[in-house]
């Protein structure tokens, strides 16, 4: 019998089309020999293991929070670190095995959308080192990878549409803008926390362990700006690609619709900052407001209104 | 032999007493060379702080130890009266004196729990007795371990983390704000004991713009100097306020001086830069409705001491922590100290070299073939009178030197050249596992 585990004929042929199929399910109470039965790309079984970390990793940061313990947030950013090494391994590897970059379906758009956010946390640990960062940010991460567990993964035969190396650098910039939105996102859920504490004067473990306004609303402030600008060239390709995909650079689609009310908003707010001082607490608000617009332009609106615009054509 | 601690400290003697049997730095040398007079005293130090004097020492026997070692305080303060410090000197032994010297390095003992200076007192106090000869094998490995210890517990739990002072409960808010201090400003509206307290902590903590404004300018001169600052009129601060990131108000005015809307009016010119205003006046002198303003913090002094008291709560639970890592390290010093008696060396060195014979017999007699029951028990007592020889003056020296001066010493050479103590559980490795 030849490897299954590397044989792409074999796995298109089955229906390993999940992260986890029914039969795997079973498979924790049963024999692991079955895993041989059922061909697994190493793709699938690295981003199980990112999973995994992940989820050992959010929890680690989540107990961290609430806990005086020393060291805690050290052994979850080393967890959460090693998942986004296997996440990255899993993305190179299904880039290998499939042959296009791949954010082509809901499933591997939003595997990509968490290694962003992974991505934006690492680099912001390591420059602020705030732990309660990854309170947040890693069961973000874990929540969006294991809420698209289920939905199908298998490697396809991308229509001619979507083989376009336009569409690829749209979808990384709008989901890399995405990713410093959630980073924006949390950044202002824990100002808004920390200013409660701070205005209420609860001294308590949650107030010990966020950091200071100053560095919260900074972080808001990089976040919303660096995701602005990724966010405004991630249009501007998918426009580009339009035209050649639909022969038209702007239909609007009610995703295109969505994207252009959340540019404005942003672009509204930026301008606001800078001439009229709007931090703090009202940064904290439009970042929220805008990363909840964002996820549900991104994932929601399909479920709602029909659009050709979406990943699971 | 015996660790022996006699002393007296905050909790037993007011400081009446504690003043009159202190050791200051210029004695010391001549105290530690006298306690070591005492015939039953091998090894002495002495810890004299503000708060506490305690003699600590290895003696030959518990009983008369603690009499000669309660005499030498007395011998040594001799215009006081025995009978006044008797009633306040506590006496621990043994394991209650390990453990009581890694509570005092740990500053659980100390009167604010988490403070910092003690440990640099008590490596003041080991490196004094080091110097004039007063310590021994056993008080060198205890001074080191109760400072490591201490050193430990301050890394390993929040003991000494969070403020316990009004005034330092107010920089550590401004940090939870600002974050850096470094480009901030802080304005004294008034001045009083405890507003310039919280000013030298916010200075000490990187602020560099002082302002100074109190009703008379002359005072706002002198203060402004103090903090290499700047003095403004009374009736300016108002306007200065746009500048200012820190508000220290202590006035005896009997209304507030910072009306609500003069803070929006304010807020807005900064362009929402936030403020952190402290009222340590009583009555008060601020308008408490402010704190409802977006990015106004504002904190009267009932609020700075109920963050005080959570922060003390705080250490309160640590301080369980630390106790934990206290009794492990006890015993491990324990363990290390047991091994320091003669006989169970004596024993673990023969036990040591028969181990070494038999194995080497074995092998000898493995590798010869064709060996008759009487070579081979020649063999053997030789190997056995070869042992014995060798091993025959360091037990005859080891039982003579026991009791002398360096008998710890010896011992300690013994086990470290023979590795005798490769048998017993290692506690330094336990160390961390806790982490």
């Amino acid at each position: 019998m030849q490897c299954p585990l590397f044989s792409l004929d074999t796995y298109k042929a089955k229906n390993v089309n999940y992260l986890f199929t029914p039969l795997e399910v079973r498979l924790l109470t049963g024999f692991t020999i079955k895993i041989m039965d059922k061909p697994m790309l190493i793709n699938i079984l690295f981003l199980r293991i990112a999973l995994f970390l992940y989820f050992i990793g959010a929890a680690l940061y989540l107990w961290n929070l609430v806990s005086n313990k020393k060291g805690i947030a050290n052994v979850a950013l080393l967890t959460a670190s090693a998942g986004f090494a296997a996440h990255t391994a899993a993305i190179i590897i299904r880039m290998a095995e499939a042959g296009y970059i791949p954010i082509t379906s809901l499933h591997e758009a939003i595997s990509f959308f968490s290694w962003a956010i992974i991505l934006t946390f690492l680099i912001t640990a390591f420059r602020y080192r705030v732990s309660a960062l990854g309170s947040f940010l890693v069961p973000l991460a874990f929540i969006l990878m294991a809420s698209v567990a289920i939905r199908p993964m298998a490697i396809r035969e991308l229509p001619p549409m979507l083989q376009s190396a336009w569409l690829g650098i749209h979808t990384i910039l709008i989901l890399l803008g995405g990713a410093a939105f959630a980073l924006s996102f949390v950044a202002g859920l824990m100002y808004l926390i920390q200013d409660r504490n701070l205005k209420a004067k609860k001294i308590d473990t949650l107030y010990r362990k966020l950091p200071s306004l100053d560095i919260l609303d900074e972080l808001n402030h990089k976040a919303i700006v660096f995701g602005y600008i990724l966010f405004t060239l991630g249009i501007i390709t998918g426009s580009i690609w339009a035209e050649y995909a639909w022969g038209t650079y702007w239909s609007w689609d009610p995703k295109q619709t969505m994207s252009a009310v959340i540019w404005f908003i942003y672009t509204a707010f930026l301008h606001a900052r800078f001439t009229y001082g709007w931090r703090g607490r009202k940064a904290a608000y439009l970042s929220i407001g805008g990363f909840i617009a964002v996820i549900f332009t991104f994932a929601g609106i399909n479920l709602i209104i029909k659009t050709i615009h979406n990943f699971t054509s | 032999m015996n660790i022996l601690v006699v002393g007296l400290s905050h909790k037993t003697a007011p400081v009446e007493i504690r003043e009159k049997i202190s050791f200051s730095e210029k004695v010391l040398p001549d105290a530690l060379h006298k306690l070591r007079q005492y015939p039953l005293v091998r090894e002495g130090a002495i810890l004299s702080t503000c708060n506490r004097v305690e003699v600590y020492s290895v003696v030959r026997d518990i009983e008369e130890g603690i009499a000669q070692v309660k005499k030498f305080f007395t011998d040594f303060h001799d215009s006081v009266n025995p009978k006044d410090i008797q009633p306040h000197l506590y006496v621990y032994s043994a394991e209650e004196a390990v453990k009581h010297i890694f509570r005092v390095a740990s500053s659980l003992d100390s009167m604010v729990v988490g403070e910092p200076q003690i440990l640099g007192q008590l490596k003041d106090a080991f490196e004094y007795s080091l110097s004039s000869e007063a310590t021994g094998v056993v008080l060198n490995r205890l001074f080191k371990k109760a400072i490591s210890v201490g050193k430990l517990i301050r890394t390993e739990t929040g003991i000494a983390e969070s403020a316990v002072s009004v005034s330092y409960a107010a920089v550590e808010l401004s940090k939870k704000i600002f974050e850096h201090l470094e480009d901030k400003t802080v304005m004294l509206v008034g001045a009083g004991e405890m507003s310039e307290l919280a000013a030298r902590h916010l200075k000490n903590n990187g602020v560099r713009n002082v302002v100074v404004s109190t009703r008379t300018y002359q005072r706002a001169l002198k203060l402004a100097k103090e903090f290499s600052g700047k003095p403004i009129k009374f009736e300016d601060f108002p306007n200065e306020m746009v500048h200012t990131d820190i508000v220290i108000c202590s006035t005896g005015a009997p209304h507030y001086l910072i009306r609500y809307d003069m803070v929006e009016h304010i807020i807005h010119q900064r362009k929402n830069k936030p403020v952190f205003f402290i009222d340590i006046s009583v009555p008060r002198n601020i308008d408490p409705e402010i704190n409802k303003i977006d990015n106004i913090y504002l904190y009267d002094i009932d609020d700075l001491q109920s963050v005080v008291d959570a922060n003390k709560k705080e250490r309160e639970k640590e301080a369980e922590k630390a106790e934990e890592i206290i009794n492990s390290e006890v015993v491990t010093f324990s363990n290390w100290f047991k091994t320091l008696e003669v006989v169970p060396t004596i024993v673990a060195l023969k036990e040591k070299m028969e181990e070494i014979k038999k194995a080497e017999i074995e092998r000898t007699v493995s590798k010869l073939k064709n060996i008759t029951e009487e070579e081979k028990k020649s063999i053997e007592s030789m190997a056995t009178a070869i042992v014995n020889k060798i091993i025959h003056t360091p037990l005859i020296a080891l039982k003579q030197e026991t009791n002398s001066e360096d008998g710890a010493l010896f011992i300690e050479a013994v086990r470290k050249l023979f590795n005798l103590d490769k048998q017993l559980p290692h506690h330094e490795h336990k160390k961390k596992d806790r982490g």
